[in-house]
């Protein structure tokens, strides 16, 4: 929608050169339409005008609000209000001013910017016993749901767009969350499998709130470690070559875990009773007796909790600074709730790169190297690099010699790069240009934040935080409307 | 690529299923036969493509997840693939390999601990097993080989 607009206002200046004022056709109406068509307060809304006429004819339109301020191209800014109001945007024909065409938004109220939740790349939580590289952390205030004495606020919880739902370590929380049950009224319990480890521990409810906005009553997940009980079941363990991350904040490398990514649930439909294969290993029913798989319905499943907000709820931005070649000791950022809804998270141009809902790629794009297309590809926050291909492949560094042989030490350092991104929206990939360091000597230092920090990953592309910094991205969840069309979809 | 049924394969399954009994389930470096207990035990449908240098059987979940299981003419497993939402069960999928695995991931861990954790895809190339992975949550790919069974004239990457 935001480029048909800049179109017709591009096209408008084309014709204008080209014919003066002298149109020979003439102008017969003039439609408009704004998406989204509810914004909250100060948000925006990207509105299009279609004009048509007989012969040759003037296709550009001046654009008018009855309140809040729109731009040259139909770009809606909501007024700020303390109650629903409906807005309506006039298009005039630049041929014809008599020829208008109007549309209505209906502006929500809700005090404005109560969305961005500071983050921050930094050491981590225990600097002297591990030094954290390239995570992007927040602060999550969680009570019992329905109190507001019965709360704590938990700094250092990775952000995940990689992952669903908020995980909490035990041994950080001091507040007794309850726990869910299956329909067989067993506790339910769940086991998340990463790519090099597992987390496991019941599944509990929580209010969860994060700068101005409350999510109630959100299924979360209270990491346990494998000293404790239920015991983490063979199933559980066994799907994973690595080991259990939620033994330690040492192990996990945070106090929690905040997914704020493209779905709705962490497991979603393959968890309920849907999947004829029977329940995958991932809730368990823990009677007195032991733990099994148990199918759970999505409601009950580890959720987004930006997904539960009454506003800002269709996905987030995240906003992080450039960091310079050598690296930062620590980066300070912003996420922002809601994609369009409010004056400071606009996609403003940004590009949409749609992504499968479900199958084997469900989440991924593609990503072209040196003229090979990478289908398997994917952007995710709790990725710490940017992982990519092998050394045998041309055009990819050196993999480091001896201890950091999972990182990249290209000689001479940096090395520029080039690769192309392509959503499921798109006929041809887009540009990226990026940048390896030499991994030894970034971590010479006490840098922790790192753009050029990279390493290997045969077959695809994970573009890590390192590709976050410099760039506003855009992460929207499935099924939830924004101004760029429907989730799940990346923007930058 | 010729289907199965055009070929020889089928036989030296059932002889081989009949002479060994239906072992448990398949597993990398293992034989033939267990691929057909995997299907059992996967609840999954069997596809099986003789590429002639080595047997492709796949079998694909309701949920759309898929293993691979690449069987060479001598009648070993010498490599495994998975993608889709949820991991296989990779103690049964890479077998007596998996301990192997699982060290040296921890020794691989271990190293990053020295200067800086590693969160991102595992791979591991060791002379005796290949494994790579890759994926998030709600889309997971890996595939595991053993580069001394993998039969010549095969490359590795058509492991996948």
């Amino acid at each position: 929608m935001r480029r048909l607009g800049l179109l017709l206002a591009l096209g408008s200046v084309v014709l204008m050169a080209a014919c003066g004022s002298s149109n020979s056709g003439s102008v017969t109406s003039v439609t408009v339409s704004c998406s989204p068509t509810t914004v909250s307060s100060g948000g925006t809304s990207q509105c299009s005008a279609t004009v048509n006429g007989t012969g040759s004819f003037n296709s550009a339109v001046n654009w008018s609000t009855s309140a809040g301020s729109i731009s040259t191209s139909g770009t809606l800014t909501a007024p700020t209000v303390t109650a629903t109001v409906s807005v309506t945007v006039t298009a005039a024909s630049v041929q014809n001013s008599g020829i208008t065409g109007s549309a209505s938004v209906t502006v929500n109220p809700g005090s404005s910017n109560n969305n961005v939740q500071p983050i921050t790349v930094d050491a981590g939580p225990e600097p002297n016993t591990f030094l954290a590289t390239n995570i992007a952390y927040t602060t999550v205030t969680v009570c019992l749901p329905g109190s507001t004495t019965q709360c704590q606020s938990i700094d250092h919880v990775q952000v995940d767009t990689g992952s669903s739902g908020l995980r909490l370590l035990q041994g950080v929380l001091t507040i007794n969350l309850p726990q869910e049950s299956n329909s067989n009224n067993s506790p339910l319990d769940e086991c998340l499998v990463f790519l090099d480890g597992f987390v496991w521990g019941p599944v509990a409810t929580a209010d969860v709130t994060m700068a101005g906005e409350k999510a109630g009553s959100v299924p979360v997940q209270i990491i346990i470690p494998s000293t404790s009980n239920p015991p983490v079941p063979s199933t559980c363990s066994s799907q994973t070559t690595g080991g259990n991350e939620g033994n330690s904040v040492e192990d996990l490398g945070a106090n929690g875990l905040i997914g704020v990514g493209l779905f709705q649930q962490d497991c979603g439909p393959g968890c309920t009773s849907q999947n004829q294969n029977g329940p995958p290993a991932v809730y368990y029913g823990c009677p007195a007796s032991g733990c099994n798989p148990t199918f759970i319905s999505e409601q009950q499943q580890l959720t987004n909790p930006v997904a539960l907000f009454p506003g800002d709820n269709n996905g987030v931005l995240i906003q992080l600074p450039s960091v310079p070649d050598g690296g930062s000791p620590t980066v300070s950022g912003s996420l922002i709730f809601g994609i369009g809804t409010q004056s400071n998270n606009g996609l403003n141009g940004a590009t949409v790169y749609a992504v499968p809902d479900s199958g084997s790629n469900a989440g991924n794009i593609t990503t072209t190297f040196n003229g090979t297309s990478y289908p398997d590809s994917f952007i995710d926050s709790g990725s710490n690099g940017l992982f990519f291909l092998n050394s045998s492949v041309p055009g990819v560094p050196a993999t480091c010699t001896g201890q950091l042989n999972d990182w990249y030490c290209p000689s001479p350092s940096p090395d520029n790069l080039s690769a192309g991104n392509q959503g499921d929206n798109m006929s041809a990939p887009v540009t990226v240009n990026f940048s390896i360091e030499n991994a030894s000597q970034l971590f010479s230092g006490d840098n922790v934040a790192f753009s050029t920090l990279g390493g290997p990953n045969p077959n695809s592309f994970d573009w890590g935080l390192s590709f976050f910094y410099g760039r506003k991205v855009f992460t929207a969840i499935e099924n939830m409307s924004t101004p760029g069309g429907q989730g799940p979809y990346f923007a930058y | 690529m010729n289907f199965l049924h055009s070929c020889r394969y089928p036989f030296t399954v059932a002889i081989l299923l009949t002479a060994l009994g239906v072992p448990s389930w398949a597993a990398l470096g293992d034989n033939a036969a267990s691929v057909l207990a995997d299907q059992a035990r996967m609840k999954g449908t069997l596809r099986s493509v003789d590429n002639h240098t080595y047997v492709l059987h796949e079998i694909t979940l309701s949920s759309g997840s898929k293993v691979r299981e690449y069987v060479s003419p001598a009648g070993a497993v010498f490599g495994v693939a998975w993608e889709g939402q949820f991991k296989p069960d990779l103690q049964q999928l890479l077998g007596p390999y998996y301990q192997q695995a699982q060290q040296a991931v921890a020794a691989q861990h271990t190293n990053d601990q020295q200067p800086r954790v590693h969160r991102g895809p595992v791979v591991i190339e060791t002379p005796g097993l290949v494994l790579y992975e890759t994926g998030q949550v709600r889309s997971f790919h890996g595939q595991a080989y053993i580069p001394q069974l993998v039969p010549q004239g095969v490359q590795a990457s058509e492991i996948r």
